[in-house]
């Protein structure tokens, strides 16, 4: 690439990141007519997919973007998906039920939020699992959901299985692609330059204006929709909702390893993250137990070796972008600088997002 | 052979360059002063001979053994004791723990509690007292004291007057002299130039992290020292550039 | 009634005790460990194989078990925290939550599903109890653990005020950079400190084991309790952390009359008061929670 100015140029997109868009648009509208080429099982597994790469997203926009890590994610997983059970029960449509659950638990976040948000690092971590916990056995007394035994969203067995499937299938991608698309854009607009302001340095974003607590409280909300909304959907392709299994701890361990191993902080690590776990459950989901203590010890070993995840190295060692979130500045090739980087040296692409 | 040694050393916090390149030495029993405009460099210079900043080249030498790779609390156990800028007490501690905090090196030597209060009677009704509650007198005659528990061979003093009353610092600079006297070894770094010259043998003045003067206490003049802290000296022929 | 308050109190000795270890490393290193709870089932584990195996009653075989868990402190230390602590603050959290993944899983792996308890190796000792006037019995071993948390509390306090190497840790977790500049090594009260916190742990996971049931997944639990009695109590003073014990037990046994799936629901809910009640008052965050000094910028 030629470098005739001397000033540093300020570039959104870049080449790649405009072919990785007619990418992902290909992509979607692939993923959108795969349902009549695949078999029943395999439909399943790309539904189950689409939920983790909400989950990882929606846990990356938290803990990534927004500073805070919880544990108690579940939480909201499990809320919403008893939310589903209790709507439908009172006569609304199973799939309206779904939607309009994830919009509760959004708006149920909100005042939990304003609880919450006044704990830091640790503090909130666990609190928010405290929160998870008590909510467990908040839900538990409900006589509908018979403690432990759990119960059945029954109305969805009216419809045929086929059409269920692929029905489930679209929406789960829908909502994919449509929180994805919320994200992306929160983080490209002027939100996003104050959430990288924060998750850089929160006492300095504060000291020059940031709205640090109001923007954390919208990656809060977010968070817990979309999360929200995976639990629903959860309960759609599985139609049984057991307390234990939805508000168990081990959704949210499965949130941190996608962030982790993909990378946290970054908006393609997230998704990257899930794909990855995805196959790791694929193949070696049969395992069992060690499959668990494998999971454990690669985020343990993320964290400690490789704490900006497979994306954050790649982006870092390659200067890559493919879904430009952020600005980048490129210093021109100079003729007397020795310290000035070549277009090939990725050290200015300092920005993260 | 010289006490302490910092041979071309540089420091950097980050990007930026502290201390570029300093060498100079000092003997036993001397009392040295760096002086120097704010960000001259005469801290990180102090924090790194106290091994508190890693630096990115050079050396300091004790008693020609190299330090570079020894932690800041092994040094103390060598020898080398720091009062840091902004005395840096522990200030859920009392007066009394935080002077047996410098013990831990177990450098043996005759300093003790009770010799410390005897140095600074104003401290004797604090002994228990949370240093949180002092006044900035005592809490400065209690991180001197603290530092001295370590029975250093080198005592390293960073703006041991600051925020300080005249009066205060008087008292504080009467207590120096009496470890002068005694022999003990003494970098310090001091705003008030008359004060610095006065207390010491030999006076290195900084300038954007090099030194840009150093000479006998005595033979330099005041005016040399203002030139050379304002960059000055760099215009009148013969003198080398930093 | 008042037999049910005394049995609470004596419960939150067994709170205290777990939190303890925790609120002590959240002073000192400021981190919160996340496989707390599930280190405290390992050593429970630990104590049950010894038992079950080779017939060492379970108060012989803390004099292997606490040596061990003072090791696991060390290493865990040196070779996780002080690793993922210069990521900054959110990485530890990650990484002990990993650890308490692993933990859980290979406790699994090679105890099984099933609850186990230390009951059956300690005798007579699980169900003695003393009558205390006005017809209340206390059970034998509760009174022991309750004895137990006050004495290692106060130990705790005696060597922090009163030992060098307590002295050394106090300066470490107030501000490890000038501790470096005194002559503490900051590692090492580090690394000390952890293993002190461990072993607590391994004594707490020993009452865990004898005053219940445990099972690989138990160690979840057993965090959160430590984490409301530390919060609850404020971690400022070790006594606090027994006075939040109590606070927590009784609120568990009063959630226990109300409902009877109320025991742990009372617990939480009273947690969530009082850190509604300090946030509204003090607003700082735990550091204020637990009345902690802010931690000087270095």
């Amino acid at each position: 690439m030629s470098a005739v100015s001397t000033s540093p140029a300020i570039e959104r997109g870049t080449a790649t990141s405009r072919i990785a868009a007619i990418a992902v648009a290909v992509i979607i509208a692939l993923l959108a007519i795969a349902p009549h080429f695949l078999s029943a099982g395999a439909v399943d597994r790309m539904t189950a997919l689409f939920i983790y790469v909400i989950l990882a997203a929606m846990w990356n926009a938290l803990a990534g973007f927004g500073g805070l890590v919880s544990v108690g994610q579940q939480v909201f997983f499990g809320l919403s998906a008893y939310f589903a059970i209790r709507l439908a029960d009172a006569g609304l449509n199973p799939f309206l039920a779904l939607f309009a659950s994830g919009l509760i638990v959004g708006a149920v976040s909100w005042p939990l939020s304003l609880f919450m948000l006044r704990l830091r690092n640790g503090e909130f971590a666990i609190g928010m699992w405290v929160i998870a916990a008590l909510t467990h056995l908040l839900v538990n007394l409900d006589r509908l959901v018979q403690g432990e035994t759990g119960t059945s969203l029954i109305s969805l067995n009216a419809y045929d299985a086929g059409a269920r499937r692929a029905a489930i299938y679209w929406l789960a991608l829908a909502s994919m692609t449509a929180l994805l698309a919320i994200l992306f854009g929160l983080l490209r607009g002027s939100t996003g330059a104050a959430i990288r302001a924060i998750r850089d340095n929160e006492d300095a974003a504060a000291s020059v204006g940031v709205r640090v607590t109001g923007t954390k409280r919208l990656l809060f909300v977010l968070a817990a929709f979309g999360i929200g909304i995976a639990g629903a959907l959860w309960l759609a392709t599985s139609i049984t909702f057991q307390p234990k299994t939805y508000f168990n701890v081990q959704w949210t361990a499965y949130m941190i390893f996608m962030v982790l191993v993909g990378g946290i902080g970054t908006f393609e690590g997230a998704i990257l993250g899930a794909l990855v776990f995805f196959l790791i459950e694929t193949w070696f989901g049969g395992t069992g137990v060690w499959y668990l203590v494998g999971l454990g010890a690669t985020a343990v070993l993320f964290s400690l070796f490789l704490p900006r995840g497979l994306w954050g190295t790649i982006e870092e060692r390659f200067g890559l972008r493919l879904l430009p979130v952020g600005y980048r500045v490129r210093f021109p090739a100079t003729a007397d600088g020795d310290a000035t980087p070549s277009p090939q040296q990725t050290t200015p692409y300092r920005e993260k997002a | 052979m010289s006490l302490l040694s910092v041979e071309d050393l540089v420091v950097r916090h980050g990007l930026l360059q502290a201390v570029r390149g300093v060498s100079f030495t000092i003997e036993r029993g001397e009392t040295l002063a760096l002086v120097g405009a704010n960000g001259a460099g005469k801290t990180t210079l102090l924090r790194a001979i106290a091994g508190a900043h890693q630096p990115a080249a050079g050396r300091v030498l004790l008693d020609g053994a190299d330090l570079t790779s020894v932690p800041s609390h092994k040094r103390v156990g060598m020898g080398i004791a720091l009062v840091p800028e902004g005395r840096k007490l522990f200030v859920q501690m009392t007066v009394e723990e935080n002077l047996l905090l410098g013990k831990t090196a177990g450098r043996p030597g005759d300093w003790n509690v009770d010799k410390v209060l005897e140095m600074f009677p104003n401290l004797k009704p604090r002994r228990h007292a949370k240093t949180g509650h002092l006044s900035g007198g005592e809490q400065q005659a209690t991180a001197i004291g603290r530092a001295l528990m370590s029975n250093p061979e080198v005592l390293l003093l960073d703006e041991v007057s600051l925020g300080l009353s005249p009066l205060i610092v008087d008292r504080v600079y009467a207590a120096l002299q009496g470890l002068i006297a005694s022999g003990t070894t003494i970098i310090l770094v001091e705003q008030d130039l008359n004060r610095a010259l006065a207390v010491s043998d030999r006076v290195i003045c900084m300038l954007e992290g090099r030194v840009a003067l150093e000479g006998p206490s005595k033979a330099v003049s005041r005016e040399d020292v203002t030139k050379a802290y304002f960059g000055l000296h760099r215009k009148s022929p013969g003198s080398v550039p930093a | 009634m008042s037999n049910q308050i005394i049995q609470g109190i004596l419960l939150g000795g067994y709170y205290a005790l777990i939190a303890c270890g925790l609120s002590f490393m959240f002073s000192v290193m400021r981190i919160i460990n996340l496989a707390h709870g599930s280190l405290a089932v390992f050593a429970a584990f630990a104590l049950w194989w010894l038992a079950s195996r080779f017939h060492i009653s379970p108060f012989v075989g803390l004099l292997i078990v606490l040596p061990l868990m003072a090791a696991i402190g060390w290493a865990l230390q040196r070779f996780l925290l002080e690793r993922s602590a210069r990521g900054g603050a959110l990485l530890p959290i990650l990484t002990t939550f990993g650890l308490a993944i692993v933990i859980d899983n290979l406790l699994f792996e090679q105890f099984g599903a099933d609850t186990r308890s230390l009951a059956p190796y300690i005798g007579s000792l699980s169900y003695d109890s003393w009558e205390w006037p006005g017809s209340i019995y206390v059970g034998k071993l509760a009174v022991i653990m309750f004895a137990a948390a006050v004495i290692l509390l106060g130990g705790l306090q005696l060597f922090l005020t009163r030992t060098r190497l307590g002295r050394s840790i106090r300066a470490t977790s107030e501000d490890p950079d000038t501790a470096g500049l005194v002559g503490v090594d900051a590692h090492r009260a580090n690394a000390i400190a952890a293993s002190i916190a461990m072993v607590t742990v391994g004594l707490a996971g020993a009452f865990l084991g004898m005053r219940a049931t445990f099972d690989p997944y138990a160690g979840a639990p057993q965090l959160l309790f430590a984490f409301e009695a530390a919060v609850i109590g404020g971690a400022g003073s070790l006594w606090g952390t027994l006075i939040g014990g109590i606070v927590l037990a009784l609120a568990q046994t009063l959630g226990a009359q109300v409902h009877p799936q109320g025991f742990l629901i009372g617990g939480h809910v009273a947690f969530l008061i009082v850190l509604f009640i300090r946030l509204s008052t003090s607003g700082l965050g735990l550091r204020g929670l637990l009345r902690l000094p802010t931690r000087k910028p270095t």
